[in-house]
């Protein structure tokens, strides 16, 4: 990991980013009709999502770090995402 | 003899087979842990929720835009700290310093938030919840104070590791080429935040 790729990152500019969703975040879950379920629920994860993503490349500076720490990490999300998929499914899917 | 033996014991220190130091993988792999941990409460979350017959709106329920800024304060703890490791790693321990100290009182700002925000829900009489809102008011209640206190916890001792971690830098024990303990406890607070981008979106948004 080298230092010099730290220096060139503008945390500030991460930092406005990360504040300026999190504003837009509560705006849009405040303005959209609650009967519009699917696309709050969509809207306001992929936030989430963008906000959680940049915390770990760029504040984590996973962005920077070697491949092998990558894929332990990627593996662990997509357990998790394997976890809660199934939870979904099962409530979601048609029972015999 | 005892001078090589020392030589050699720093080389192996020095030199892993992941090229990543030691400490930070095993940050890496508690962290791997903890997703799995956090994952297992919002995967109930999201279950019970679906499956359950009545869930309130959370935002008639919970205190939004108050909760909106503790999860600002949280960022700014998570700069605050990227920015004390950026400090020694350029050689101004002045500038690691004054932000370990932000990033301490920045965690411990969000600690008493939320205790407000659970005292207030705790002890104030609403229409659906003439007792409180609390554990046994409801199923909601139950899983917001289960998966919120656990990563309250996580802060909490996430603040005990910064103010040690801050001790040590006020005392002068990190230099420009030895600070591992402020990248490893970073890591640990980082993921705190990352967590909490997700719950907040989850708990009190949707």
């Amino acid at each position: 990991m080298s230092h010099e790729t730290h220096k060139a990152t503008n945390y500030m500019a991460i930092f406005w980013w990360l504040a300026g969703l999190t504003v837009v975040e509560v705006c849009y879950s405040s303005v959209l009709p609650h009967e519009h379920k699917a696309a709050l629920i969509l809207g306001l994860v992929g936030f989430a999502v963008i906000k959680a993503t940049m915390v770990a490349l760029y504040f984590m500076h996973l962005k920077y770090e070697r491949k092998s720490l990558g894929i332990i990490v990627a593996s662990t999300l997509i357990l998790g995402c394997i976890l809660v998929g199934v939870g979904i499914a099962e409530h979601l899917l048609p029972r015999p | 003899m005892e001078a090589q033996a020392v030589l050699v014991h720093e080389r192996f220190d020095e030199e892993t087979n992941t090229g990543i130091p030691h400490d930070k993988m095993g940050m890496w792999v508690f962290l791997c842990s903890e997703v799995m941990f956090f994952t297992g409460l919002i995967g109930s979350y999201i279950v019970l929720r679906f499956a359950s017959p009545f869930w309130p709106q959370p935002s008639t329920v919970l205190n939004v835009p108050l909760t909106a800024l503790n999860t600002f304060i949280l960022i700014c703890s998570s700069v605050t700290m990227v920015q004390a490791l950026a400090g020694i790693r350029s050689g101004n321990p002045g500038k690691m310093k004054l932000f370990l100290c932000l990033t301490l009182m920045f965690g411990a700002i969000f600690l008493s938030i939320q205790g407000v925000e659970y005292w207030k829900l705790l002890h104030e009489h609403t229409e659906h919840y003439p007792h409180g809102f609390n554990p046994h008011a409801s199923l909601f209640g139950s899983v917001f104070f289960t998966t919120t206190g656990f990563h309250g916890f996580h802060v909490f001792c996430g603040v005990v590791c910064i103010a040690f971690v801050t001790g040590k830098a006020l005392l002068g024990k990190y230099t420009q080429a030895s600070h591992q303990g402020i990248e490893t406890i970073g890591l640990y607070w980082h993921f705190v935040d990352l967590v909490w981008i997700v719950l907040f979106t989850i708990i009190y948004l949707i």
